[in-house]
């Protein structure tokens, strides 16, 4: 029965010019072209945007949460990184 | 009257004469978006996936938008006090005007696929072509639908082209189904005297001149879809004159039910 | 083996109590995934089969305005049956797993959309009473401890906001009519009241499950609670509109700030809930016959994009 089943696809949504496409949320559908209809007939109704992006869902991969730390925590320590790290002079402007 | 393409025409400018020929033709409109968007309401919830039901309720919902403009430019037309919903529900059977085609029960998911790529493929073509009237309330309203009307028709030829070169039963179903409705498409682009006479002014486009683009659009798909194109079969007409199949009175039987119980009430 | 087991349900536990929200790749008890999955799904059938009530009166709506009104409604539910479907999917289940449970019996949806839509004001109590009480439990619900989950629910709710609206609408404007309106709207809500208040569930003592969705905050509020505040939260606008609630034991109680109510027929709740309400055959054979009938069309499109897949890479070859 599950091989009747439509693929799932994921849903991105640009929802005005100038920002980034947004995960929404997902859908099925047959092809590529009738997922972003599909997009558009579900996510967009009360205009919630202006462009569409799909991905089947098998195409994503996910970093592993077990990896959590190994990820992201390395990153805790790099306080150099920031601009609030370096002193300027307050008659220094523009920087 | 002859009015030239360029100029734009307001309401108040009209003859008497002309004025009561495009109110009884813009109710033809409407009467056609509503009869369209009430059969395609009946899908809601019965979809064969719940992705197309709201696909089919967008569609209706934009039919039901167009039906509104018009049927209040109608009332405008008439200058009688009469509403939208007066229009919309009060009126006889022979009244209504809409083309056979529309008025098609809903069959299988093939049937109203097939209703709704040969509407779609005359409304689209149709609606660019009103867009440039003289007539600027039916050019306004053209402008908005015709944008629609491009999705619709983007949607009923892809799905004409699924089911065609889909699985063996599709393909059955949807040739089962073109066998029955082709022979109502022909009234969509055959004018009535009516018609005529309003093509003569210039106010609404000569059907003639949608044939090229429709029949270019309609090969496609069938090939795509890999679909013989029916040849030879009698046209059968009379929506547009009053003359409709049963189907029309149970529509109205539904339709009209709350209005005809409960005369003059405000909902 | 064991040890690690418990550290990982304490964590969990714990990231829970710290409000942190699961997403679907994070480790969560077995529990907590069929839990969901029950919930979510059932919550997703009921705006499936909710449908069904609503979209019998599309065709005979009064007017224009109201005809479109009510078919964006209903097409909205559709929507939120998606995206609900959408958010127990990320835990592993399948769309066609659920209907089939759907359809076997197996899962259960909201008893409420056993009940038949009688009349044009039907319309109205349904977005009033029957939506006002579907978004007291849904408003929590953006805030539960499964990501996709609360998210789905911040979508259904910013969308819900006008269902009420336009229901409480209908019910005005058949209140300010005629008296055969007037009527009309006290026979619905004579009708819906009961019902409406058995959607919050059974007695808080009979819903052994309540404790353990609390702990995991996939449930906020208990089903008492709930109903109370319902309750408190209708009456004035039954007042407002002039109708009656058809409850002779309701009484303001001055202590408690709430109202004091009758006891809910249960015998009813608990028989709709078996399968005897007046519509739990007819619902349950709509939607089994739209997905059988549409079974084709499914099959049909993936065909379709199975040949035009391979079309394309027989042409790149």
């Amino acid at each position: 029965m599950t091989q009747s089943e439509w693929p799932l696809w994921e849903v991105f949504i640009r929802s005005k010019q100038g920002l980034d496409h947004k995960h929404v949320g997902s859908l099925h559908a047959a092809d590529a072209t009738m997922a972003i209809q599909n997009a558009r007939d579900v996510y967009t109704r009360r205009l919630e945007g202006i462009s569409i992006w799909v991905v089947e869902s098998k195409h994503v991969h996910a970093s592993n949460p077990d990896d959590a730390e190994a990820f992201y925590d390395p990153a805790n320590d790099k306080v150099y990184r920031h601009p609030t790290f370096y002193q300027v002079p307050d008659s220094i402007k523009h920087m | 009257m002859q009015v030239a393409p360029s100029e734009t025409v307001a309401l108040n400018s009209y003859s008497p004469e002309l004025r009561q020929q495009l109110f009884q033709y813009v109710l033809q409109l409407a009467d056609t978006s509503l009869i369209l968007g009430h059969r395609l309401s009946e899908w809601c919830g019965h979809g064969p996936i719940l992705e197309q039901d709201l696909a089919m309720a967008n569609i209706a919902l934009d039919l039901l938008g167009e039906t509104r403009s018009l049927y209040q430019y109608a009332a405008e037309l008439e200058g009688q006090d009469r509403t939208e919903d007066d229009l919309a529900f009060l009126r006889l059977a022979v009244e209504y005007k809409n083309p056979l085609l529309v008025e098609q029960p809903n069959g299988d998911f093939g049937d109203t696929v097939a209703r709704q790529f040969l509407f779609d493929n005359f409304h689209y073509h149709f609606l660019l072509q009103l867009k440039a009237s003289p007539d600027e309330r039916l050019a306004a309203i053209a402008e908005k639908a015709v944008k629609e009307a491009a999705y619709h028709l983007k949607w009923s030829s892809e799905w004409m082209i699924r089911l065609g070169d889909g699985t063996e039963e599709s393909r059955q179903r949807l040739d089962k189904a073109l066998g029955n409705l082709w022979r109502y498409s022909g009234e969509l682009t055959t004018p009535t005297a009516a018609e005529k006479a309003l093509q003569a002014t210039g106010i609404i486009p000569d059907y003639a001149g949608l044939l090229p683009k429709m029949e270019a659009h309609l090969n496609h798909v069938f090939q795509e879809a890999t679909l013989p194109v029916p040849q030879g079969v009698f046209m059968m007409t009379g929506g547009k004159e009053g003359r409709h199949t049963e189907h029309l009175g149970y529509i109205l039987a539904e339709l009209q039910y709350m209005q005809r119980t409960y005369p003059g009430m405000r909902w | 083996m064991e040890t690690v087991e418990i550290n990982l349900e304490e964590q969990f536990q714990a990231r829970i109590d710290a409000d942190v929200r699961i997403e679907p790749k994070d480790w969560m008890p077995d529990a907590y995934r069929k839990t969901l999955i029950r919930q979510i799904s059932q919550h997703a059938h009921s705006e499936l089969v909710g449908m069904l009530p609503e979209g019998n009166w599309i065709t005979r709506a009064p007017s224009l305005k109201r005809k479109s009104i009510l078919l964006s409604k209903v097409q909205d539910e559709a929507g939120h049956g998606l995206y609900l479907y959408s958010a127990a999917e990320t835990l592993g289940a399948s769309r066609d797993q659920m209907l089939a449970d759907l359809h076997s019996g197996k899962a259960k949806y909201s008893s409420i959309f056993n009940y038949p839509t009688l009349s044009w004001a039907d319309m109205g109590t349904v977005g009033w009473l029957v939506d006002g009480a579907a978004i007291l439990n849904q408003v929590p619900l953006c805030r539960t401890s499964y990501g996709p989950y609360a998210r789905a629910m911040v979508r259904v709710c910013k969308e819900e906001s006008f269902h009420q609206r336009q229901g409480f609408e209908i019910m005005q404007t058949l209140c300010e009519g005629a008296p055969e309106q007037k009527a009309m709207a006290q026979e619905a809500l004579n009708r819906w009241w009961w019902p409406t208040l058995m959607m919050f569930g059974p007695k808080d003592a009979d819903s052994p499950n309540t404790e353990q969705s609390m702990k995991w905050r996939i449930k906020r509020f208990t089903n008492d609670e709930l109903r109370q505040k319902f309750v408190d939260m209708m009456v004035p606008q039954a007042e407002f509109l002039g109708l009656t609630v058809p409850d002779p034991a309701l009484q303001w109680n001055e202590t408690k700030q709430g109202y004091d109510f009758g006891d809910v027929n249960w015998e009813e709740f608990w028989n709709v809930v078996k399968g005897n309400g007046m519509c739990n055959k007819d619902r349950l054979g709509a939607r089994i016959k739209a997905h059988e009938e549409g079974a084709w069309v499914r099959e049909a499109a993936l065909a379709h994009a199975k040949k035009r897949a391979e079309r394309a890479e027989t042409q790149a070859a």
